[in-house]
């Protein structure tokens, strides 16, 4: 009832549920705790997919996470589908829908299996070497059509709809990996009573004890010790246990990054359930339990649908219940794959034949093989694999040469041995060493504060991986937080012992031979192309990987990377250590960008910052402005209005009677102290030491190398009190430039600052009439302009509440800017509101201001200036105080380049055509009929409709501009070239009467 | 994500509550408008970039918000001591060989 390849007396699913699923649109029937992988097998479907570059067809090579070729679409809904996805690791639920990749028009009928055909075109190095010339092709051409040729899977087009968490973890030890290591370290730590997380990626515990049915630990069976052990655990309060639960990432100072999947495998998840969980862990001990990932054999044709990892077919065996084939050959160089085909041919499966590359192997596996009646071949290898769709048959042949035999199979287990799963090991930046005995990679010198143990540390056997598990486990316990054990450590009755295998291709796909071995299957990679790498002069095994994009797939090389650096080594004549293991790097298994993400996104993606008086300016209609994290009022439309309109108005309304902005996002910071003034001297180019209290003055701020890195108006409170104000974007970076020169190079200076940006809503009223509006609401201040003259501040109190009020301008009329605590800001704002309206007065955003400022030549920080202009440059000169002896940038401004003769500055343009607008950002030139690349001595960096001015007018950054009065130069633009004047930057008011207008 | 020392918080916290600030020991001359071009250049622009041992300057942004100086190793990212700004750079680095 849940497939024909289910065998009633195997596995462990027997009292589960039946869960129905679809592949290619085609229904079948599953049990719940199965994967879709062993569920599709139950069925008799091994194939599954289309290879990346060849488009040959693949079946389930693993039973696990390091599975290259069962990658699959699992579709819930229009928003959800996700591409990729192992079907050896995802769960099987009632009413999974599964679809293959890679294929058109269909999985078993694939046009691009020419690729196949053609593969001598896509050798190694293919995409350095076909696709070199002309670049611009790339773009257009070749990545386009390689892109859906070569794809693996299908992005989702719409945004994901599901929901992730994410925590932070705390714990003494840290235990990765559930197999026997792993459970018995953690039992060892949790009895002494410390914090423990032990996790694992499967669902469930036990590791390789899923298919080790020959291990007895504490009187019972292996998985069923597991389970206990695992319930134990959970019980207990210092434990936590977390299955589904992979390790991706391990990092300095024992950070460790896990995602555990929460909903994937669930028929209906809840909506309250996130998807996914990323834990974020500090510990103090790590325990590294990983295990050991089986090899494949490296001969021809060996990704035939049907062929598969020995240990994989014992699992679905022993676990699932599920028979790979009917008739099973077996192609092997270790004892491992002897112990499958003893379960297979147990459970009534027919082994037709065992290969063993091996001239004389002995062992129990071995007799009691021959003691069923299996037929054993020593000294042998399989030279090709027959069939296509599904294997049909192996060749043999005996390893030295000779006659040939094929052997009709269905499946083919190939085991070449085990390789330590060093991964999370070398990310910690350990260093691994070769074992030359084993021919392993295992751990070597420590960088952290880790320990592997088991199958991952090289350890063979059940009962010295027990021992050698929970002696690290106690071990941490005690490094971590020195407490006694108290516990019993498991006692192995019974285990299984594998000796070792083989790296490389096997005989058959030698150097000699032109065959499809493959290494890598989930990047098509070839014994051969391998190969022809090194022959092509690669020698580092980092160049060998990258040439052939060998273990450069999703899965990492899990399966593939020791077999092709054995090659690369023997093709180069020279050791394996010397040519040395690539690094591995996180993730060690893919990761959504939903759970790193997590609530990130959004609204949530960066906090959004709103002025006292945003709601003010929401309720009017205003249009908004991102700037930095502010939102700011653009510009009010009133009906009808489009943006030109609505900026025209509110820039003529300032001019003509008033106008209020919202100036509350303007930096500000409080120098506070007795030596205040020196501190500005040194921060500022200007001289403060002389400003008089209840005076303002502009500020240029510098960087050491002598550009201008911000500005603003300063207003002197008292004599030990300035109140200085930033650009909206500059506050962060000011703040942080002056704490740097006070703590680190003047420290002596007694000084101290505070950021006052969210403390004072500020409202800029500015117009002829803007003194009008102002003064029937201000109490203890002399409005007079003789007791507050243009550019000085005061304190008193405006509505009843605090104001520091400056006589300020950026427009260049009289205007003023009204500071109030920020929880007043926006009943301020709205009584001189209603006083403006008596007046005709506009409400105007960033827009008008832009325009208005620009009209008077003043200049905006970040965009008439960015980050190489100096004050001279930028026509500030003025600015900067002549007697000074010291101040932040007065050596880098003396630095030859910066006072040569032809630097670019700051110049008005006019258009010829009064109606034409430039962009900013736009060339200028002298000569627009010179050739192409023409000499650019110049660009646009402000540039608007002035309404007031009647045309268009600009500033631009230009080479000796202001020796170039009066001349002609050109912008030119795709549709035509813009004859420009240079002018002097003010625009509007040249004498600067309307300040006090 | 590193932990680090805070000499003026006293505690290990997590690298996100800090900010680089480059290289430390780089005095500001007391006399810098009188500097040649040279040590100009020396002092503002050249900076080392050795493979192994640094000293530079964090800031605890996030906490107290003081600079402060650091030994570190690039190669393996270790933090080998942190100290206030304004001690002289330490002549012997603990678990440190030469
Ligand atoms: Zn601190």
């Amino acid at each position: 009832m849940s497939g024909a390849f289910r065998i009633p007396s195997a596995g462990r699913l027997k009292q589960a549920k039946t869960a129905r699923f679809s592949f290619d649109g085609q229904s079948y029937a599953g049990i719940e705790g199965d994967t879709l992988a062993s569920a599709l097998l139950a069925n008799g479907v091994h194939l599954v997919g289309r290879s990346f570059k060849y488009h040959r067809p693949r079946g389930i090579l693993s039973a696990g996470a390091e599975e290259p070729n069962a990658l699959v679409e699992i579709k819930r809904d229009a928003a959800r589908k996700t591409p990729n996805v192992r079907a050896t690791v995802q769960e099987l639920y009632d009413g999974l829908a599964a679809q293959s990749q890679n294929r058109w028009p269909s999985l078993s009928f694939d046009v691009g299996a020419v690729n196949d055909l053609a593969s001598p075109l896509f050798s190694a190095g293919f995409y350095y070497k076909t696709f070199m010339w002309p670049k611009a092709a790339w773009k257009s051409l070749y990545e386009p059509k390689i892109r859906a040729a070569a794809g693996l899977g299908v992005s989702p087009d719409q945004p994901d709809p599901d929901h992730y968490s994410s925590r932070y973890a705390h714990c003494d030890v840290l235990v990765l990996g559930g197999g026997a290591a792993g459970i018995a370290a953690a039992l060892a730590a949790a009895e002494t009573g410390v914090r423990v997380i032990l996790a694992d990626e499967q669902a469930e515990f036990g590791g390789s004890l899923r298919f080790e049915t020959g291990a007895r630990i504490d009187g019972q069976d292996g998985f069923a010790w597991a389970q206990a052990a695992i319930a134990r655990l959970q019980g207990m309060d210092n434990v936590r246990v977390l299955s589904r639960t992979t390790a991706f990432g391990y990092y300095a100072q024992n950070f460790v990054g896990l995602v555990e999947r929460i909903s994937d495998h669930l028929s209906a998840p809840g909506h309250d359930l996130p998807r996914e969980r990323l834990w974020q862990v500090r510990a103090k001990r790590v325990v590294l339990a990983s295990g050991a990932i089986e090899r494949h054999m490296v001969f021809a044709d060996n990704d035939r649908p049907g062929i598969m990892l020995a240990g994989a077919a014992r699992t679905y065996l022993n676990h699932y219940g599920v028979a790979v084939g009917k008739n099973v050959g077996v192609y092997t160089a270790n004892d491992s794959a002897y112990a499958a085909a003893i379960d297979l041919k147990k459970a009534g499966v027919n082994v037709a034949a065992i290969v063993d590359l091996r001239d004389h192997p002995t062992g129990p596996v071995i007799d009691e093989a021959r003691a069923l009646g299996i037929e054993v071949n020593f000294g042998r290898a399989v030279i090709r694999a027959g069939g296509k769709l599904r294997v049909s048959s192996m060749t043999v042949q005996p390893k030295n040469g000779g006659g040939e035999r094929t052997i009709p199979v269905d499946a083919i287990l190939m085991s070449a041995g085990w390789t330590p799963s060093v991964h999370l090991f070398s990310q910690s930046r350990g260093k691994v060493a070769f074992n030359d005995e084993t021919k392993r990679f295992v751990p070597g010198t420590y960088a952290q504060d880790c320990a592997s143990v088991g199958a991952c540390n090289g350890t063979d056997g059940l009962s010295a991986t027990i021992d050698e598990a929970y002696a690290a486990g106690e071990k941490a316990a005690k490094d971590a937080d020195a407490k006694t054990a108290k516990g019993n450590k498991p006692k192995v009755d019974a285990s299984e012992s594998w000796s070792r295998g083989m790296l490389g291709a096997a005989p058959g796909a030698g150097p000699d031979t032109t065959v499809k071995a493959f290494v890598d299957f989930q990047n098509d990679v070839t014994a051969k192309d391998i190969r022809q790498a090194v022959h092509e002069g690669m020698r580092s095994i980092e160049h060998v990987k990258r040439f052939t994009t060998n273990g450069m797939a999703t899965d990492q090389g899990k399966t593939s990377n020791m077999h092709g650096l054995a090659i690369a080594a023997e093709t180069l004549g020279k050791p394996i250590p010397e040519v040395g293991l690539t690094t591995f790097r996180a993730p060690y298994t893919p990761v959504t960008f939903g759970a790193i993400v997590s609530h990130a996104r959004g609204p949530l993606f960066d906090p959004t910052r709103k002025t006292a008086i945003h709601r003010w300016a929401e309720a009017q209609g205003a249009v908004f402005e991102d700037v930095g994290q502010w939102k700011r009022a653009w510009y009010f439309p009133k009906a009808g209005d489009d943006m030109h309109a609505a900026v025209d108005r509110e820039c003529v309304a300032v001019r003509k009677t008033a106008g209020l902005f919202d100036a509350s996002t303007l930096g500000k910071i409080e120098v506070v102290g007795p030596d205040a003034a020196k501190f500005m001297e040194l921060l500022y180019t200007n001289p403060w030491e002389k400003l008089e209290p209840g005076r303002c003055r502009y500020g240029i701020m510098l960087r050491e190398d002598g550009f201008i890195y911000d500005d603003g108006v300063v207003g002197r409170l008292a004599p030990d009190r300035f109140h200085v104000t930033t650009t909206t974007g500059g506050a962060p970076r000011v703040m942080n430039h002056m704490e740097d020169y006070l703590q680190t190079e003047f420290p002596h200076l007694n000084v101290w600052l505070t950021s006052i940006t969210e403390q004072w809503a500020v409202i800029a009223v500015q117009g002829p009439k803007s003194r009008d509006i102002i003064a029937p609401l201000v109490e203890g201040i002399d409005m007079s302009d003789e007791a507050l003259p243009h550019m000085s501040v005061r304190e008193g109190k405006i509505c009843g509440v605090p104001t520091r009020l400056f006589r300020m301008s950026f427009t260049g009329e009289r205007g003023f800017e009204v500071n109030v605590p920020a929880d007043y800001g926006q009943a301020v704002w709205e009584a001189l509101w209603a006083e403006g309206q008596k007046h005709g007065a506009a409400a105007y955003g960033t827009e008008a201001m832009h325009v208005l400022r620009a009209e008077k030549g003043y200049i905006i920080v970040g965009q008439d200036t960015d980050g190489t202009v100096t004050p001279n440059d930028a026509g500030l000169d003025w600015a900067v105080g002549k007697k000074k002896a010291d101040f932040v940038g007065i050596r880098g401004m003396a630095r030859p380049d910066l006072v040569a003769k032809g630097r670019k500055q700051l110049v008005g343009l006019k258009t010829k055509d009064p109606k034409v607008v430039l962009e900013e950002g736009a060339q200028i030139v002298e000569d627009p009929k010179q050739a192409i690349p023409m000499k650019m001595i110049g660009h646009v960096t402000s540039s608007y409709w002035s309404e007031n001015c009647g045309r268009s007018i600009a500033l631009a950054l230009v080479a000796g501009g202001r020796d170039r009065m009066g001349d002609t130069l050109y912008v030119p633009m795709p549709n035509g070239v813009i004859e420009v004047e240079v002018s002097g930057m003010v625009f509007f008011d040249e004498t600067g009467g309307r300040l006090n207008g | 994500m590193l932990l680090i020392r805070c000499p003026y918080c006293e505690e290990e916290r997590p690298e996100l509550e800090f900010r680089n600030a480059g290289e430390a020991h780089i005095a500001r001359s007391a006399n810098i408008s009188g500097e040649s071009d040279d040590d100009f250049e020396k002092f503002f622009f050249i900076r080392s970039n050795p493979k192994g041992i640094i000293y530079e300057r964090w800031r605890h942004m996030h906490g107290c918000a003081r600079f402060f100086n650091a030994v570190r190793d690039t190669v393996t990212d270790k933090f080998i001591m942190t100290y206030k700004a304004g001690e002289p750079k330490p002549s012997k680095l603990p678990g440190v060989a030469k």
